[in-house]
């Protein structure tokens, strides 16, 4: 999924201050389940603002609305009924949830009250982490299913370099060192012969490097 | 002989190498390269040039390794592949060799988190091994990493490092495995304390031969006093310190401590000779070059071959 978290409430503040109506738009995917932007944390945020307000002695109307899919063009129409009403909007969602709204409507202002992180999977309760950096060609198959593109600080594919300690990073003891996990994994798999493959340059292309990417599917696409 | 490298004459002659540093300094201070070359001159093979270590910014490799190339001494360039993608890679290699820069180390380089500017975009296009693989392409098939030929390929004498006490310690021997099958000349080490470890590993290294391909110089750093040995062993990450080797620098008065200190590094060298794989030594003495020469001497590394 993608992981995002809420923003500082002054950097929120700063954003909608000069406005006393705003829609505040969650998004049912990804940031509900990752407790950032659902329908609970838009009514938080929507009590902390006008609480917000009114320590300054102004108040605040706010209209909460949760989307199923922010991302999804069908499920924005739905807040052409409510977008005249509010001056701006504030989105909980990620930053694709953001742009479909300003795609949508050119007329109004959309400002994030998220900031997007990574895409990744929940560790335990309250802990999610990187798994992918959405590289676009998957090598996943070669390193027993552990991810060094996203996980390797130095994102090194013939991995680990000479700071992993303990299993480790050496930038931080609170981040695994993902070639220790990879080369643990191998053993237990009876692959450790496949460690000592190296592997070759990667073809930058299809991750961002290549430039903004966009799939077009033929027996889809209209 | 596949390049003009003197390091590679004089691994090549079977006696035991002697490479050092110089860390650049961080302004625009060409005397203090100067400086510190004087005093490893006649003592030492080659001289190594930090890239920007630590992450910390400092004059670039490329340009002290000209000034020392203009005193006429040998530099290896010290390439990490943090800073730069393939293509400025590839273009300061072509322009380091048209000054007659004939040697390189191969690194990925220091994490930025530890550096002056944590904040800049880490590159990592591609890794060490890669970098091996691309330089030895570059050498030795006259291609571009992207494919494309080269009108007269760089003849690089290709280094990189090996860290014997980095985890998992099982995998370091095929680690090292991984750069020799992507082509390295020769390794120089991270500093040795734990010389037991090193020696396993060395083994481990023996045992496959390749110490027959590759040219392991064991890296050597003399420390100053108690407070540096702590520090590297609790600071510096996949550094093996061991408390023996601290209590015994704590067991000399302050002012003596440095003396130990070369002690200490003379008989590592002493021990490290008779240790079946390694073909020389590198020595990493950090803002201490005064001291080199003294310790290549009564190490018995002295004199130099004049090849």
């Amino acid at each position: 999924m993608i992981v995002a978290e809420q923003k500082p409430i002054e950097e929120i503040m700063e954003y909608i201050s000069p406005y006393n109506r705003i829609l505040l738009v969650g998004c049912n995917e990804c940031v509900t389940v990752c407790a950032a932007g659902g329908r609970k944390e838009v009514g938080i945020l929507s009590s902390a603002l006008q609480m917000a307000f009114m320590k300054e002695g102004k108040t605040l109307e706010v209209k909460e609305i949760t989307l199923e899919r922010q991302c999804d063009p069908e499920y924005v129409e739905e807040l052409v009924t409510h977008i005249d009403q509010a001056e701006v909007v504030l989105s909980m969602a990620c930053g694709c949830g953001v742009q479909e709204i300003a795609r949508r409507f050119s007329a109004k202002l959309v400002f994030p009250a998220l900031n997007t992180k990574f895409m990744g999977a929940s560790e335990r309760q309250g802990v999610w982490a990187e798994r992918c950096q959405g590289c676009g060609d998957c090598i996943l198959g070669l390193t027993g299913g552990i991810c060094p593109v996203a996980r390797c600080s130095k994102r090194l594919l013939n991995g680990p370099c000479g700071g992993s300690t303990g299993g480790n990073c050496e930038i931080s003891k609170d981040v695994d060192c993902v070639w220790n996990i990879i080369w643990e994994r191998l053993k237990s798999l009876g692959m450790e012969d496949r460690y000592e493959e190296v592997m070759t340059a990667k073809d930058w292309r299809p991750s961002w490097h290549g430039g903004p990417r966009k799939i077009i599917r033929e027996d889809l696409a209209e | 002989m596949k390049t003009e490298s003197k390091l590679e004459k004089v691994l090549a002659s079977g006696q035991l190498a002697v490479t050092s540093e110089c860390g650049p300094p961080r302004g625009a201070r060409p005397e203090k390269v100067r400086e510190k070359t004087e005093m490893l001159k006649g003592c030492v093979d080659a001289i190594n040039v930090t890239d920007n270590q630590t992450a910390m910014v400092r004059m670039s490799s490329f340009a002290a390794c000209i000034i020392i190339k203009q005193m006429g001494l040998d530099p290896i360039l010290q390439m990490v592949s943090r800073d730069r993608n393939r293509l400025a890679m590839q273009s300061d290699i072509i322009g380091a060799y048209a000054h007659g820069i004939n040697t390189m180390l191969c690194l990925s380089g220091d994490h930025t988190h530890f550096g002056d500017h944590p904040m800049a975009v880490s590159v990592y296009d591609i890794d060490s091994v890669q970098a091996i693989q691309m330089v030895k392409k570059m050498r030795d098939e006259g291609k571009f990493q992207g494919g494309g030929d080269i009108d007269t390929p760089p003849k690089m004498f290709i280094g990189a490092a090996a860290n014997p006490f980095a985890d998992p310690f099982e995998l370091r021997v095929a680690r090292l495995a991984k750069k020799v099958n992507a082509g390295v000349d020769f390794i120089q080490t991270q500093c040795i304390y734990n010389l037991d470890k090193f020696e396993i590993w060395m083994k481990g290294v023996c045992d496959r031969g390749l110490d027959k391909k590759v040219s392991i110089l064991a890296g050597i750093t003399p420390m100053k006093s108690v407070g540096m040995a702590k520090y590297m062993k609790n600071r510096v990450p996949g550094m093996d310190v061991p408390d023996e080797l601290i209590k015994r620098m704590a067991g000399v008065p302050k002012e003596k401590q440095p003396e130990e200190g070369i002690k200490i590094a003379v008989e590592s060298i002493e021990r490290l000779k008779e240790v079946k794989g390694v073909a020389g030594f590198h020595i990493m003495a950090i803002e201490w070059e005064q001291k080199v020469r003294e310790l290549v001497e009564r190490a018995g590394l002295l004199p130099r071959p004049q090849l």
